[in-house]
């Protein structure tokens, strides 16, 4: 199967929404009413929006058809660089939809809820024995959501301290999100390059760290796949200044039971359960972020957190914390997804999913970089960075690359990031990859970098297999069309 | 991407590291991006240009530019009050890719005619993007 | 474990081919005094039978159960989900695909979030929504910080105090690192929000009110927006019930500038508060100021029709701490699930739910009235309403909920001097026989 798992089959077309349906139809069941018809005041009421109406099953085969344009983890190997496309556990979906627990409303009181409230607590508790770290608010929605709650417990615990400190330090491999979340705390970036290695050096950060200067972003392992080895010696200048350290926890799936996050220094951490923990992505979220904390830390956590008497679980609150970051208690249905995760694996199965994430990615590297460029030959944890150097002389691109695995029924992995590595390739394969899926990706990408050099237009036209070919988005951007 | 040869790059007009060109016409100096600038940043998308009356010194951020992918700031050549823009850029940004030169960005009444002589010439331009 | 693929053959194949003789081999950069020392202590790895167990148990530690009414809103609404959204949104092409950066394979997603667009919009009567924020309360905040960004120089916000207040509590944790300033306006003896102090106001940048507000009541969006511009500041309306919209004007044709609130009503469960969906949208004008991601339509290179994510500029991933917000993951599946819902039950059954909304809630209301409450505010509500009980109302709380209704919501941590005051809702799940119980529960 030189060509992959790509096959053609039959593509429905479908319009869009309102232009089906008739007037008149219906696609719910809506009950007659028992109660006589309340008097309503003519200056409040709207005409009611303009939406077609469509029957229950123009309703299924509509969205039917539409999700049969897609590509998920369960169709195939969806190596996103970053983005950790694991197997999402069906077993989690049951949980989370029990009606006990989907139906619990959130305002409660904590004796009517003692089931949902345990399972933040469980949570709270796991993930901290997880990462090494002392206290957890589950309440970020995302990771952006829990990097925002994390700099604001920078600028609470400086605060404490009599200081407003307006920099941070940010390393160039960093995402987006870091820099717009410390900037939303009003901090300035202070951008630091990968030194000649692809991991921090030392000798920067004692230059730049100061007493103006909140502390520093990291993500561990690094968006180039690579252990920052020297997180220690970093994260003691930085608390030499009074400074703190960040942990970017997006790429936790590598160092579960390998790696303590406390001992490398790290006071702040969020972790992204739509990640590591297995909650499905669901086309761009929901994800959860939670933020775990060293204990001096705790006091400043979002409210409220979960706290157990020994008899009863209950919501408090804390007078020194940050505050509110969600309307309730975040993506609570990821959270359960995340509890189910962690109860079905154990320590030992979380140990060996970091294990084999790295094995499958090592191997991936291994196999490949005599057929496309590396960007830094070390060892690598989760991920592997190549990019598209090699085929530069074909007039083959990494986004060519991409389209033609796509054609070839693989989702492509993550391109164009980090921004350090001109041209990127960045496959991170996950741990629920069998050798087999391996190989046949690794054969299919060999083959597609014979294709650069003897057929580059096979590349250049991809892909075409799919409902659409490649999209103007230049178009797109110069006259958004952004309504139907 | 252009090589360097195929770039089109006017003897007429002065250019700067930041790859804007100026040109005087008459007491006020048009100012545009070079032919290199728009092949570096592909279809341009849209332009955010500055308001007429405001005042920008030399260096100072004038605007934006907005590929689909990319956002480039845009350096004021010289120290001046905006006294005009080309508004046509609002709706047809992609005038900076057909014609980098007729599509010119802002006129400036500069504070300070003597920085023209700092800017760059074509030769001077030229060396500067053999070395990029 | 089954999730796991790896045997011990592999394994080893694999070892081999990479050069290495275990896995210690493959963590060389993991310098000693970083490593997870111990092992980690979580409950054993359980199966799949374990886990039911497990979380049943955990389930039957709850005390107000499915069989239970729950007149509680608040934010968080009991309707009937129809049985088709679980089943469309669970098809796993939707559910796990990521965020749709390869356009080509992801027209199902895209396809779905511009239609979701584009009735959000015709509900809201804005020109444009984005493709979601995490909930309500965030998206009130990112409304109240893009206002600012689209006035500039000013350095005010206000609020009305009758927005829900776990939203203005988010709105001040992201204000708190900031030097912008929060004013709180009050609210009049009608339960709408108190405009008259605003014309004093300098600096403000944008003002915000909720309709349906907290209180259940519908506010004066209009006057409100004439009031609102007139100190030239941008008018943000929330929302916690979009449902109102099938009944009521929308907040864009009373003139609001920016729109944003909670879509958890559109055939999602309340799940214990998450998730939900921020809907979020604004006019034509601000659209390069709005946080989030937007879909747009364009065309392939043989002019088809197709989608694309597009103003991606204003996005973090590209502009980085300039970007319009610091927002990557949204709400996904749930603004598809949104979608959905509002295609099943078109502009003929929005219109004909949101009437049974507000019908059971009068009956309700009046019912209460007569057995001798108080209806706190004289203004109209929509599914929700404020009650006074002369006498102490918990122990007919309590009767009630051992009948299993769940009845009204105590307000006496959220406003001082609302001790005897409840926030009731009542939706189309709520049947005539219950709301009848809760009556004569009252008048005894």
């Amino acid at each position: 199967m030189k060509n992959g798992p790509g096959r053609s089959g039959l593509i429905m077309d479908e319009p869009l929404l309102w232009e089906k349906g008739k007037k008149g139809r219906n696609g719910m069941s809506i009950p007659e009413s028992d109660v006589p018809a309340a008097k309503i005041a003519d200056e409040i009421c709207g005409a009611g929006p303009d939406f077609p109406d469509l029957s229950e099953v123009e309703v299924v085969r509509h969205y039917t058809r539409l999700s049969q344009w897609n590509f998920g983890v369960d169709t195939g190997m969806y190596p996103l660089g970053s983005c950790t496309m694991k197997y999402n556990p069906k077993i989690n979906e049951k949980q989370a939809a029990a009606e006990e627990i989907s139906g619990a409303h959130p305002l409660l009181d904590d004796e009517y809820c003692q089931g949902t409230l345990r399972i933040i607590y469980e949570l709270q508790n796991f993930l901290a024995e997880i990462t090494g770290l002392d206290a957890v608010s589950v309440q970020p929605a995302a990771g952006a959501h829990g990097e925002l709650a994390g700099m604001l417990i920078f600028d609470a615990y400086h605060r404490s301290k009599g200081q407003k400190r307006t920099k941070i330090l940010m390393p160039d491999t960093a995402h987006g999100t870091n820099p717009a979340s410390a900037a939303l705390c009003g901090y300035k970036p202070v951008p630091i390059q990968s030194g000649p290695k692809g991991i921090l050096d030392v000798e920067q950060i004692r230059e730049l760290m100061d007493e103006e200067t909140a502390g520093i972003m990291i993500t561990n392992p690094n968006t180039l796949g690579l252990f920052e080895e020297n997180i220690g010696e970093i994260a003691e200048i930085v608390h030499e200044k009074g400074g703190l350290v960040y942990g970017d926890g997006a790429n936790m799936n590598a160092v579960m039971g390998i790696v303590d996050l406390k001992k490398c220094g790290v006071d702040v951490l969020h972790l992204n359960l739509h990640k590591t923990f297995s909650t499905p992505h669901g086309g761009g979220g929901p994800g959860a972020g939670p933020v775990c904390v060293v204990g001096k830390l705790k006091k400043y956590l979002p409210s409220p957190r979960v706290e157990f008497d020994g008899a009863n679980y209950r919501q408090e609150e804390s007078p020194d914390s940050i505050g509110r970051m969600h309307g309730f208690h975040g993506n609570y249905g990821v959270l359960v997804r995340a509890l189910s995760y962690i109860l079905s694996m154990g320590a030992e199965n979380l140990k060996k999913v970091s294990q084999y994430a790295v094995l499958n990615a090592s191997y991936i590297k291994v196999k490949l970089k005599d057929y496309l460029h590396l960007a830094y030959d070390r060892p690598c944890m989760h991920e592997a960075v190549f990019s598209d150097k090699n085929q530069h002389k074909d007039n083959v691109n990494t986004l060519d690359i991409a389209k033609r695995l796509m054609d070839c029924g693989y989702h492509p992995p993550t391109i164009y990031f980090p921004l350090v590595v001109p041209g990127a390739i960045m496959i991170e394969p996950t741990e629920t990859e069998s050798l087999e899926e391996i190989d046949a990706f690794i054969d299919v990408v060999k083959n597609i970098v014979n294709e650069a050099k003897s057929d580059p237009e096979l590349l250049r036209s991809s892909p075409n297999r799919f409902k659409v070919k490649r999209l103007d988005e230049t178009q797109a951007a110069r006259n958004p069309c952004l309504c139907g | 991407m252009k090589e360097i040869s195929e770039l089109n790059l006017p003897e007429d007009l002065r250019y700067t590291k930041d790859h804007e060109w100026a040109k005087v016409t008459g007491d006020t100096v048009k100012i545009g991006i070079s032919d290199y600038a728009q092949d570096q940043l592909g279809d341009i998308v849209f332009v955010e240009l500055p308001a007429v009356g405001d005042n920008f010194d030399q260096g100072g951020e004038f605007g934006t530019l907005e590929s689909v992918k990319a956002v480039s700031e845009l350096y004021c050549p010289m120290d001046g009050e905006v006294v005009a823009v080309n508004e046509a850029l609002e709706d047809s940004p992609e005038l900076l890719n057909e014609d980098p030169y007729g599509g010119w960005i802002a006129e400036l009444k500069p504070a300070d005619s003597s920085q023209l002589e700092q800017l760059l010439d074509r030769d001077a331009y030229l060396e500067l993007l053999k070395g990029e | 474990m089954r999730y796991l693929p790896h045997t011990d053959e592999d394994i080893r194949n694999m070892f081999d081919a990479i050069g290495v003789k275990g896995f210690d081999e493959l963590f060389t950069t993991v310098p000693d005094s970083c490593r997870y020392d111990k092992e980690m202590i979580l409950p054993v790895a359980k199966t799949e039978w374990d886990l039911n167990t497990y979380m049943a148990e955990i389930r039957s530690m709850m005390r107000v159960t499915p069989a239970h009414s729950v007149l509680i809103g608040a934010g968080r609404y009991h309707h009937h989900i129809p049985s088709t959204i679980p089943s469309i949104m669970g098809r796993s092409e939707f559910l796990t695909a990521y965020t749709p950066y390869q356009p080509e394979m992801a027209q199902g997603t895209l396809q779905g979030l511009f239609e979701y667009q584009t009735l959000t919009a015709r509900l809201l009567g804005v020109d444009v929504a984005n493709a979601s924020m995490y909930d309500g309360a965030s998206a009130l905040a990112e409304g109240l910080l893009m206002g600012l960004r689209v006035a500039k120089k000013k350095t005010r916000v206000a609020m009305s105090s009758a927005i829900h207040p776990h939203y203005r509590e988010v709105v001040r944790t992201y204000f708190k690192p900031t030097a912008f300033e929060i004013i709180e306006l009050p609210f009049l003896e009608n339960g709408r929000t108190d405009l008259s102090g605003l014309a004093d106001l300098e600096d403000v940048a944008a003002v915000a009110i909720q309709s349906p507000n907290f209180f259940g009541v519908v506010e004066e969006l209009e006057m409100a927006a004439e009031a609102i511009h007139q100190i030239g500041a941008l008018f943000v309306t929330g929302f916690t019930e979009p449902l109102a919209f099938g009944l009521l004007k929308n907040p864009g044709s009373a003139g609001a500038d920016i729109v944003c609130g909670e879509g958890q009503s559109f055939g999602m469960p309340k799940s214990f508060g998450g998730p939900g969906l921020g809907m979020f949208g604004s006019k034509q004008k601000y659209v390069r100021n709005l946080p989030g991601r937007l879909v747009g339509e364009t065309t392939d290179l043989e002019g088809n029709r197709g989608y694309v994510l597009t103003l991606a500029t204003r996005e973090q991933h590209i502009r980085r701490e300039k970007a319009t917000s610091n927002i990557c993951s949204n709400q996904g599946i749930c603004t598809l699930t949104a979608a959905m819902y509002m295609a099943s039950l078109g502009g003929t059954g929005l219109r004909k739910l949101a009437r049974l909304n507000y019908d059971k809630s009068e009956y309700l209301k009046e019912g209460l009235q007569d057995a001798g409450a108080i209806i706190l505010f004289s203004s109209p509500t929509f599914n929700e309403f404020v009650v006074e009980f002369r006498d102490d109302f918990t122990p007919v709380q309590k009767r009630l909920i051992e009948q299993n209704i769940v009845a009204g919501l105590h307000l006496g941590k959220y406003y001082p001097g609302f001790e005897n005051r409840y926030l009731f809702c009542v939706t189309e799940t709520a049947s005539k026989s219950v709301l009848d119980r809760v009556i004569s529960e009252v008048q005894k």
